[in-house]
């Protein structure tokens, strides 16, 4: 669906700024930029409004992300279960740090707090799902699903 | 397992009904009690929930009948809300998530009958953005519901949140609806005289509403007689950690942390010796052993500086170092702060900072003065309970755990 389309969907939605930005990240797994001024219009705010709205969560990311969306959780009962490890396995078999993308398009990395499968720690999430009880052996083979 | 004082009221039909399916719910009597509730008088419906003493599930413990009384006795207002806090962002804790996706008719059913008790005929459910399942499986059940005519015209609606902890605080949570950051207000005013959108709102936790069916089923005296007298009714409690058992459990708020941890929990994983727990999440405090003994509820938490909070219990052993849990702890609260409030704002990215100077072994006992004092200003000045808490797992580990501190200075 283009920008319009979905926009066009949540503007006569009362508080529908953040689910117009929902869909959207559902859509694309980002925010791109030039959401930001068609949004701003739909619901008659300014583009600063917009931007400080979707930069204040988490799960939006103004501008680009890659094809699959790895997130691992760095709360405390995952930092003690060896989410540490489990982020430098990640990031050596991809090549990049938190926070990046491979030069492929094909992955980002993010850091999240708890997403509560604390049950079952470290926990890590690709595309919103869990991962759970992972150890540095267990990636390759798991990232390699998704290659 | 040796543990026989399990006791289920808001997971009486975990597991037991499918999830999918409303009849399921219906056969099990299920919305038996939003009949009988509508059956009576709004205010005697609120005086059946003050009655029973329930206190709110979601953290701070306030007297659901009484918030809801506020609500319920405005009557010039054109639209009240009834709002289910869904984020349950504390880490360590999934007690929601499993009302949510095990049984989301009986938390609808539990909005509906609040619905008629304070007089408001649309409700929202804020679902924390990390649990899709969770929206989805009340986004169906919701639809099924209303499908086959049950809530009358109570309007139900889930909304999303979008990764933000700080939009579990109840203010923050309305400003995230209305489709803005999340940023707590100032209060007064309350909601439950001017929330969302301006409107009479009450807002409770997932536990509190689905709790509240088999109270009009079974009467407040039931309830009030279970448990602690000034906490009554069950308590889930989801355990994580270096504990054997990590799972939910949903007991008589009058049964200790020792049983919860050790004849229900199993102890500690490979032999080891018990250090510490944190309950309630994040935000909780952190204890030694020799303070397990203290009874769950609300009130005995607090009287040792603790909050029973969430429920959430994350153990540790005795080879955790707590300088660097709670240096991950304040991280968190750096990440999490929303930035409206200096005390805040600033408190939660200088602790975060002495944390990691203590983890390097760069601090000396200055340093950790002055981070007491920050963490005591915060605790009195923050605009919100995420600033006012934030020092807790630090201020708590100083006092029962010196010795991790000692060592590195
Ligand atoms: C930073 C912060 C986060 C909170 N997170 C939650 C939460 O995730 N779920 C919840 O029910 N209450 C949370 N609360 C408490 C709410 O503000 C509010 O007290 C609660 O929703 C009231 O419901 P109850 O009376 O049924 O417990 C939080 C409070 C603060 C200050
Ligand atoms: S702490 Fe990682 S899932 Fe809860």
């Amino acid at each position: 669906m283009t920008l319009d389309a979905i926009i066009s969907q949540y503007r006569d939605v009362e508080g529908g700024l953040i689910e117009a930005l929902h869909a959207i990240d559902n859509e694309y797994r980002c925010i791109p930029e030039s959401a930001l001024s068609k949004l701003a219009e739909a619901f008659d705010v300014p583009v600063a409004k917009v931007y400080g709205v979707a930069t204040f969560y988490a799960k939006f990311k103004v501008g680009e992300r890659g094809s699959n969306l790895i997130r691992v959780c760095e709360s405390a009962p995952c930092h003690n279960a060896g989410a540490a490890l489990v982020l430098a396995a990640i990031e050596s078999n991809l090549g990049i740090k938190a926070g990046e993308t491979t030069a492929d398009g094909r992955f980002t990395l993010e850091l999240t707090e708890c997403v509560g499968c604390c049950n079952e720690s470290p926990t890590i999430t690709i595309n919103e799902v869990p991962y759970t009880k992972l150890t540095p052996e267990k990636v390759p083979e798991l990232l390699s699903k998704f290659r | 397992m040796g543990f026989n004082k399990e006791k289920r009221i808001v997971l009486r039909h975990y597991g037991l009904v499918n999830p999918t399916s409303t009849e399921d719910y219906v056969n099990k009597g299920g919305y038996d009690a939003l009949k009988k509730a509508k059956a009576m008088q709004p205010m005697d419906v609120v005086e059946e929930v003050k009655k029973s003493n329930i206190r709110g599930r979601g953290g701070a413990g306030f007297p659901t009948g009484l918030k809801w009384s506020f609500t319920a006795k405005i009557t010039d207002a054109d639209q009240k809300y009834v709002v289910c806090n869904a984020d349950e962002g504390e880490p360590g804790t999934y007690k929601d998530r499993l009302v949510m996706e095990g049984v989301p008719h009986q938390l609808i059913e539990g909005m509906a009958i609040a619905g008629h008790a304070i007089g408001a005929t649309k409700g929202y459910i804020y679902c924390r953005g990390e649990y899709p399942n969770s929206q989805k499986a009340l986004r169906q059940a919701i639809a099924d519901a209303k499908a086959k005519g049950i809530l009358g015209d109570f309007d139900l609606e889930v909304r999303s949140g979008a990764f933000a902890y700080v939009c579990g605080e109840e203010t923050a949570l309305i400003e995230s609806i209305e489709g803005h950051r999340g940023e707590p207000r100032y209060k007064p005013p309350y909601p439950g005289v001017a929330g969302l959108w301006g409107k009479p709102t009450i807002v409770n936790n997932v536990e509190t509403y689905a709790n509240i069916p088999a109270i009009i089923e079974n009467g407040a005296d039931w309830f009030a007689g279970i448990g602690a007298g000034n906490y009554p009714g069950t308590k889930v409690f989801t355990l994580s950690g270096d504990v054997v058992n990590k799972t939910f459990v949903e007991v008589p708020t009058d049964v200790t942390l020792r049983e919860i941890i050790f004849d229900f929990g199993g102890g500690i994983v490979d032999g080891k010796r018990f250090k510490a727990v944190q309950v309630g999440g994040n935000s909780g405090g952190i204890i030694p052993e020799e303070l397990l003994d203290t009874p769950i509820d609300f009130d005995a938490m607090s009287n040792i500086g603790m909050t029973l909070g969430t429920g959430a219990v994350f153990v540790m052993d005795e080879t955790r170092d707590m300088v660097d849990v709670v240096k991950c702890m304040m991280k968190f609260f750096e990440h999490e702060s929303c930035g409206k409030c200096t005390p805040c704002r600033e408190g939660t990215f200088r602790l975060f900072k002495g944390m990691c100077k203590i983890a390097n072994g760069e601090a000396n006992a200055n340093d950790l003065a002055t981070m007491e004092t920050l963490a005591r200003v915060m605790n009195k000045t923050a605009l919100c309970g995420l600033g006012q808490a934030a020092p807790t797992p630090f201020q708590t580990t100083v006092r029962y755990f010196a010795a991790d501190y000692q060592k590195r200075l």
